[in-house]
């Protein structure tokens, strides 16, 4: 823009000129960015173009090479990954190193954990979060806004700040004296208060029609019909966002299970992962690299299955968590 | 959405359910007749939101607040969860003060963050300016590079370390490839902070990316054809138009940069244990071994609450940005 009226008396002729010029190229117009596809044509911008190809192929080894390097792994013997100069494919395929890390690392056993700790994480955090999103747009509530400063304003306190008192609170909690300690509640309550999802929530239900809830009110609904039977169902999109999030959190989340599941048979798979492979444990070195390629199987899945959820999820909040 | 007295409250009534207006019921009783369920429903419909809310209310104040509070009254007391919390003034704050691993970590964690903001920051904005670029392979690149993210940062932890072992590690062997000394990266205390800071690099940039991509769809494309019929240069229409077009973005990435990586924790923890001597200890390790380790939770608590009140400033940046483009949408 700068540039463009860096000479004022020039300006009226250029922007006629740009006006032309954005007529005729109306068709790239809505794809071009930095580099039109007109000055790709260029024999000198083409070989920069796929040089710069070329260079992000190459860094792709960088991003994809060590993720290789772990499901081979997980494949050779023991003595073959302590082998200099190491083998870039798995001389003998070893797969019985997948069963064992499968048995060893109790895999079947983590995994159901996990799996349940972010079923309950996501029903919580739904029940919670849509529940207040709602009431906060599409509901009458006197002090509105202390009521909102309450929820966003912890957006601004990370969690690791306040992780000891937590600690200190769940092992005996105010007035109930209960202990959440060893269990799967003292992961689940603490993480269902999540500010960002009422935020994601309230911004979606913001987005739906006033008329299509005053039509339903004056249709003799009430509150919770319209939650159920109107809002609900209309917010498949961030629905699925906050549970595709919230259950690859789950998958992917250690300090505070670590701190909160000391039991071995309720424990998630990161923290029987950190465990089993600590000094003490005598793991095998292949059965260990198998054992994490194994666990990072389902989230990889996952992805691959749900790319343009995720993406748009992320894009759509502008960040993760 | 209100539901206000003024409004025709009779409209709600209207269904087939009430009589036609010409038949046996005197207007006076009919009104009478609504009085009370109108008031019985603006009272409800106040209500309903409240119940709504209250689920809410409970877990926060319960998981967010009260800990909250609990941090600070506890940075005042001896606290070890066995035996009765008692006051003890400022000495936590005065202990942890004169801890030398204090001293240690600040300047671990801050150090970090400028790896942070060398490594960290820069990639994705190069990555994502010069995937916007490609007109083939795109959908395989933003895979490629996102596809780490994916990976549970222990299993990234134990991948990396593995990686980075001096005699059976995959990046030793590759230097000696090309005939280059390998090195005892995390051995070394002058090389293992940037190496951590590669791993996080690695499994984080996919996001970011993907976040300054979706930016870079905004950035319209009027303002580089205006650009380069005024003749500017691929680097200044770079410059010019594509940096100040995604600026919001990248203010909000450099603090959330800044603010995430001040909270480094899971790869020391996991990868070196805050070694060699000391040197990749940072503040929320500190804070987890005095914590968990020593038992000291009153000095944890006094550490983080100075690490919260050093974070609440970016936080505070954080949250007037965030407003104002929310705003500016």
């Amino acid at each position: 823009m700068a540039l463009l009226l860096k000479d004022s008396e020039d300006q009226t002729l250029k922007s006629a000129r740009a006006k032309r010029q954005r007529r005729r190229v109306t068709q790239d117009a809505n794809e071009r960015s930095l580099v039109s596809p007109m000055a790709l044509r260029r024999p000198g911008a083409r070989i920069t173009y796929w040089l710069v190809f070329a260079i992000l192929l190459a860094g792709t080894i960088i991003s994809l090479g060590p993720m290789y390097w772990m499901f081979s792994g997980g494949l050779k013997s023991s003595i073959e990954l302590v082998t200099t100069p190491p083998t870039l494919w798995p001389r003998h395929p070893v797969w019985s190193n997948f069963a064992q890390a499968w048995t060893l690392l109790q895999i079947p056993l983590f995994s159901i954990n996990t799996l349940l700790v972010g079923v309950g994480a996501v029903v919580l955090q739904v029940l919670v979060s849509a529940t207040a999103a709602y009431a906060l747009s599409k509901l009458h509530i006197a002090g509105k806004n202390v009521i909102q400063f309450i929820f966003f304003s912890t957006l601004m306190v990370p969690s690791i700040a306040y992780l000891v008192p937590q600690f200190v609170n769940i092992s005996d909690l105010p007035l109930i004296h209960l202990s959440l300690f060893n269990s799967w509640a003292g992961v689940w309550l603490p993480e269902a208060a999540n500010a960002f999802n009422i935020l994601l929530f309230k911004s979606f239900f913001d987005g739906i029609p006033k008329e299509l809830t005053d039509a339903t009110r004056l249709d003799g609904a009430n509150a919770w019909q319209m939650f159920t039977r109107v809002i609900l169902p209309l917010s498949r999109p961030v629905l699925a966002v906050v549970t595709i999030f919230t259950m690859i959190g789950s998958w992917t989340d250690f300090l505070w299970p670590l701190l909160v599941l000391s039991s071995n048979n309720i424990q998630t798979l990161m923290v029987g992962l950190y465990h089993q492979s600590g000094i003490n444990a005598n793991l095998p070195f292949n059965d260990l690299i198998a054992g994490i390629a194994l666990a990072s199987i389902p989230p990889i899945i996952v992805f691959l299955v749900l790319q343009r959820q995720i993406i748009r999820g992320i894009s759509l909040t502008g960040l993760k968590g | 959405m209100e539901f206000s007295s003024s409004s025709p409250a009779s409209v709600p009534h209207a269904g087939a359910s009430s009589p036609p207006r010409d038949t046996a019921f005197p207007a006076q009783a009919r009104a009478a007749g609504r009085l009370w369920p109108r008031i019985k429903r603006a009272l409800s419909r106040n209500l309903a939101g409240y119940l709504f809310l209250l689920p809410a209310l409970l877990i926060f104040a319960l998981f967010v607040w009260y800990p909250i509070i609990l941090g600070f009254l506890m940075s005042f007391q001896n606290v070890d969860m066995i035996n009765p919390a008692t006051w003890v003034g400022l000495a936590n704050y005065r202990h942890v003060l004169a801890d030398p691993f204090f001293g240690v970590a600040w300047r671990n964690t801050l150090e970090f963050t400028v790896y942070a903001l060398i490594f960290g920051y820069a990639t994705p904005v190069i990555l994502a300016v010069c995937l916007n670029e490609m007109r083939h392979g795109k959908g395989f690149f933003r895979l490629a590079y996102y596809l780490p993210v994916m990976l549970p940062p222990i299993v990234t932890a134990f991948l990396w370390k593995w990686i980075y072992n001096p005699d059976s590690g995959l990046l030793n062997a590759l230097l000696a490839i090309f005939h280059l000394p390998g090195g005892l990266w995390l051995e070394t205390p002058s090389t293992a902070l940037p190496a951590l800071m590669i791993i996080a690099t690695w499994g984080g940039v996919g996001t970011t990316m993907l976040i300054y991509l979706a930016a870079l769809q905004g950035v319209p494309a009027s303002l580089y054809e205006a650009a380069e019929i005024d003749g500017a240069s691929i680097w200044r229409r770079l410059w010019h138009v594509t940096l100040p077009g995604i600026r919001p973005v990248l203010l909000l990435m450099l603090i959330l940069q800044i603010v995430t990586t001040m909270q480094e924790f899971l790869r020391p923890f996991i990868i070196t244990g805050g070694g060699p001597r000391e040197a990749t200890l940072t503040v929320v390790l500190l804070i987890y071994n005095y914590a968990f380790q020593n038992a000291d939770f009153g000095g944890a608590s006094a550490i983080s609450v100075l690490l919260f009140l050093f974070l609440a400033v970016f936080a505070l940046i954080y949250m007037r940005m965030t407003r104002n483009s929310m705003e500016g949408d």
